[in-house]
């Protein structure tokens, strides 16, 4: 067995027993990172130096009250910001962003729980993409088939975790980019309630739609993970000032008289059969831990893409207005004026689906087309969190596949667009409506690549979702199950 | 001839003095060296978030209470999109439809008419970095003032002439300086004005076409920029021409408005709710609070020196003109002053020394208490009018008590009679001329013996007792 194969906490036992050191843990990511990362490509930047070192202090001052996640090592997503270490979001225009001055507070939150950061790890460029095809830098690869995708916008912190790289990593959903990875990479992959993680610190790609989130190997990690890093933050308006459970209770009780909504839309045709059998078979499942599961309607969601669509290229096209070349990140080199040079930084800087999307957003905003586009897709918005909430009046979650498909090749949709859009179709609602949402394995199609069930619960109900996922994970070996890549693991 | 008439709206901006920034924790300082204020919020950094400084809040509401605004108890902040590198998020941070203040008003007097000027909105925003352009090609941009919290104050048109405008402004500028939310100093850019101007035949119903005038310095500037721009309108069309939609800035050398730019439709700012604050929500309570912390304000106060101190209208509108010029008179009346004596003094003495030597009233060494100290020691005959003269002229440089400074410099008034009877004997015995002449109805005389009297105290004889001593003297002989 390979140190990946624990969960966080048989591995703090062997700390807290002397078994292994903390530079063993961290020895061991970089290994493995040498060993695969050419072949999966999940990394941008390595924090190697400052991991050892910080790791060689954690074995010297490791106390009997040392928390869970202590010393762990763990990968970040390239767009969470790392104060004196390159925070790229995967784009040109941030290529020289070596400092970004300030750790963001979920970074502040994990240096608390002493674990170590072994690097960034590879995205859509500012988010933006299902596949990481949409990175100015590298295409990462799914560890199940190098030739497929990983999905993303995640997708370096879904590969990365599939891959043994790294304990687990920190990723960021804004319409699925945890989740869907997750999903294709066979890990466990959490979209928090929006509000119950704080964004201070996530490279904004749409504000109101945009949360951090833990994947992992378990079900059991994520939510210590998650444990860590929520809470209300004075830095962060949109932070809410809840309770906040502790989410290891959720483990105790099982789901006997659980009641399960499955939309009826979540399993339509555009659902792969594959897919839809797997989602089924998990199905029955819970009906013989003692749950039990409906057919429900979210008439909406159909409109669900086409909001999201709008909503968040609108705030985008904002929020990637700062990227000017004028305080930092990349100023073109040509000698223009001060109005070029903003056209040009940009036009250097950004990659085409960021572009398609700032335009998108500009139009959607402009004077005469606003209420036809931004205010429409708001509407949209309230009445799919309406359809949410009035299941969820008589069901404790919702269930369905993360993804219409599993994970696709690389190349295969990335001249179009839309069909990647539409793809979106089973998480975006979950976005707009603020919910929690996550995927868990659920089984492998007959090419042998993941398939993810979705589970999704009420606002700030995540201890509902571990509940479900957990008794899932537990009666099941998908999430034992590991890709071949070679090497010593 | 057509007869025209004038239409002005105007904008004005007030920089609030919160002790940090509106959505940052810099300190919001004026005056500190370039980009000393700053931290990766202000900058714009990627991965920031604005948390709104409530104090900000308070402040704009008492501002826009104070101008009769109602106030909105749902509000929000809006994003504004324009490109400029002293805009480093690329929006700014502002109010589209659900202003803060809606529905104001105040009430300006231009040559004794009374007028009620309304006001549109007022929003609450965060102000922009500062500019220097060099002549190298390169430009430096100071973030200091980033993030500043703004108060936006748009006028009704209700303004007819730039007389009225002036009036306005300085109407505007007291009250705000009296809510204590801002030092409206134009000359540090916590207040700054643009104007929107349009003429239109007299009987008229609709709008002319407006022009919009900036870099105006100062409220007299603003004026002028206005008269001139009235006539050039009124040129411009009476010759046939057409009045385009445009921005033109005032030349204080050349004394005309001059063409910056012409605007072709309406910008398009994108606006649209900012997603990482919340929507504020105003109740009863808060407002209350707040209304309860406004002072009294001029208006009010001018009223009541009027009809419970009894000064004159004229008197009560100089002393109120700035809240601490009111402050100083009330304190000064507080600590026992007479209120005449005290107005005078401030009308008279302390403001020509405030005019020659440019200071503010804050700025003096003077105390109110010391001025009704002054005043006592004038009243009970310790020190003489002109006496007072000298002891002011050191309070107002040095400060200190005036009763020290009257016996250091040996200023005590002699009012004991037999004293002076002996003195004014002597001075008779030498005199006896000027006592003929005196008796023969030469007025003159007497005022050579007084003359001769205060010589011989140095100054230092109660005038009135020197006058009636003398007579009754003169009587006898």
């Amino acid at each position: 067995m390979s140190l990946f194969d624990y969960t966080l906490k048989e591995l703090q036992e062997k700390l807290h027993n002397k078994e292994i050191t903390v530079s063993d843990l961290v020895e061991a990511s970089y290994n493995r990172i040498n060993e695969v990362d050419d072949q999966v490509k999940a990394f941008l930047t390595l924090n190697e130096e400052e991991a050892k070192k910080q790791a060689k202090a954690l074995d010297e001052k490791l106390g009997s009250d040392a928390s869970v996640l202590y010393g762990m090592p763990i990968g970040i997503k390239d767009n969470i910001v790392t104060k004196g270490l390159r925070t790229t979001c995967a784009s040109q225009i941030l290529d020289n962003l070596n400092d970004p001055l300030y750790d963001a507070t979920v970074i502040q939150k994990l240096n608390k729980e002493n674990t170590v950061n072994i690097g960034k790890l590879n995205m859509d460029e500012f988010a933006m993409g299902s596949s990481t095809e949409n990175s100015s830098y590298e295409n990462t690869r799914n560890p199940w088939n190098t030739d497929y995708v990983p999905g993303g916008s995640s997708g370096g912190s879904a590969a990365a975790v599939a891959a043994g790289e790294v304990f687990f990593s920190l990723g960021s959903d804004t319409g699925g980019s945890i989740r869907q990875p997750a999903a294709f990479c066979g890990v466990v992959g959490m979209k928090p309630t929006y509000g119950l993680v704080s964004r201070f610190g996530l490279v904004a790609f749409a504000s109101s739609l945009d949360q951090i989130g833990p994947i992992t190997r378990t079900v059991e990690d994520n939510a210590h993970l998650l444990q860590a890093i929520v809470g209300h933050d004075n830095m962060d308006s949109t932070s809410a000032n809840v309770n906040i459970p502790n989410y290891g209770d959720a483990f105790k009780e099982d789901v006997k008289g659980l009641r399960i909504a499955v939309p009826k839309e979540y399993l339509q045709e555009g659902v792969d059969p594959e897919v839809k059998e797997a989602v089924l078979a998990a199905l029955k499942q819970y009906e013989e831990l003692g749950a039990t599961w409906e057919e429900v309607s979210l008439p909406h969601s159909k409109y669900a893409v086409a909001a999201y669509y709008l909503l968040a290229a609108s705030e985008a096209s904002a929020n990637l207005a700062r990227f000017d070349g004028v305080r930092y990140g990349k100023r073109t080199e040509k000698n223009v004026d001060m109005i070029d040079m903003f056209k040009e930084s940009r036009a250097e800087g950004f990659g085409d689906e960021v572009k398609r999307r700032i335009m998108l957003g500009t139009f959607a905003l402009s004077s005469g087309y606003y209420d036809a586009y931004y205010k429409k897709a708001q509407k949209v918005r309230t009445l799919i969190k309406n359809d949410f909430e009035k299941i969820f009046d008589e069901y404790d979650v919702v269930i369905g596949p993360t993804t219409p498909t599993p994970a696709y090749k690389i190349g295969e949709k990335i001249d179009d667009p839309l069909t990647m859009y539409t793809d979106d179709v089973l998480t975006t609602p979950v976005n707009l409506a603020g919910l929690p949402g996550m995927s868990i394995p659920c089984g492998f199609s007959s090419e042998g690549l993941p398939i993810g069930l979705q589970i999704i619960g009420r606002h700030f109900d995540e201890a509902t979702i571990y509940r479900t996922a957990y008794a899932y994970e537990q009666a099941t070996d998908h999430h034992k199950k590991r890709p071949n890549l070679g090497g010593d693991r | 001839m057509t007869n025209f008439e004038t239409v002005i709206g105007l904008e004005v901006h007030v920089e609030l003095k919160t002790a940090s920034k509106i959505f940052s924790p810099s300190p919001n300082a004026f005056g500190s060296e370039p980009n000393a204020n700053v931290n990766p919020i202000d900058l714009g950094y990627p991965g920031v978030l604005p948390v709104l400084n409530e104090e900000a809040v308070n402040y704009a509401m008492k501002a826009a209470m104070a101008i009769n605004c109602d106030i909105a108890t749902n509000t929000k902040f809006d994003r504004k999109n324009y490109f400029y590198p002293d805009n480093p998020k690329a929006y700014q941070i502002s109010q589209f439809d659900q202003p803060i203040g809606e529905n104001g008003w105040i009430e300006i007097e231009v040559n004794g008419e009374k007028k009620k000027i309304g006001i549109t909105r007022l929003h609450l925003e965060e102000d922009a970095g500062k500019l220097t352009h060099g002549d190298d090609g390169y430009s430096l941009v100071d973030y200091n003032r980033q993030g500043t919290p703004l108060v936006e104050i748009v006028s009704e048109p209700d303004i007819r002439t730039p007389e009225e405008a002036y009036a306005y402004l300085e109407k505007l500028k007291n009250i705000i300086q009296y809510t204590g939310v801002s030092d409206c100093k134009m000359e540090e850019g916590s207040l700054r004005c643009d104007a929107n101007i349009s003429i239109r035949p007299v009987g008229q119903e609709e709008f002319g076409t407006k022009t919009e005038l900036k870099n105006l310095n100062s409220f007299s500037f603003v004026q002028k920029g206005l008269e001139f721009e009235e006539k050039r309108q009124r040129e411009v069309l009476l010759n046939g021409g057409e009045i385009l939609q445009e921005t033109r800035r005032y030349d204080e050398q050349k004394k005309e408005t001059i063409l910056m730019r012409v605007k072709e439709g309406s910008d398009d700012y994108r606006y649209f709710p900012e997603p990482d604050l919340v929507p504020l929500y105003i109740d009863d309570a808060w407002k209350e609070r707040i209304r309860a912390e406004i002072p009294e304000l001029p208006d009010a106060r001018r009223e009541r020196y009027v009809k419970e101190l009894d000064l004159p209208a004229y008197d009560a509108g100089v002393l109120t003109s700035t809240k601490e010029m009111s402050d100083f008179f009330e304190e000064a009346i507080e600590a026992g002053a007479d209120v005449k004596q005290a107005s005078n003094w401030l009308m008279g003495e302390v403001s020509a020394y405030m005019n020659k030597q440019q200071v503010e009233i804050q700025d003096l060494k003077m105390t109110p208490a010391a001025l009704a100290k002054m005043i006592q020691l004038i009243e009970d005959g310790t020190i003489s009018s002109k006496m007072a003269k000298k002891v002011f002229a050191e309070l107002v440089e040095n400060g200190g008590d005036p009763e020290k400074i009257v016996k250091d410099k040996g200023l005590v008034q002699i009012s004991d009679e037999g004293q002076l009877r002996e003195i004014i004997t002597g001075i008779l015995d030498e005199n006896e001329q000027s006592i003929i002449d005196f008796k023969n109805g030469k007025d003159k005389a007497l005022g050579f013996l007084v003359g001769q009297t205060m010589k011989a105290t140095k100054g230092q004889a109660n005038p009135p007792m020197v006058n009636k001593i003398i007579k009754e003297e003169i009587e006898k002989r």
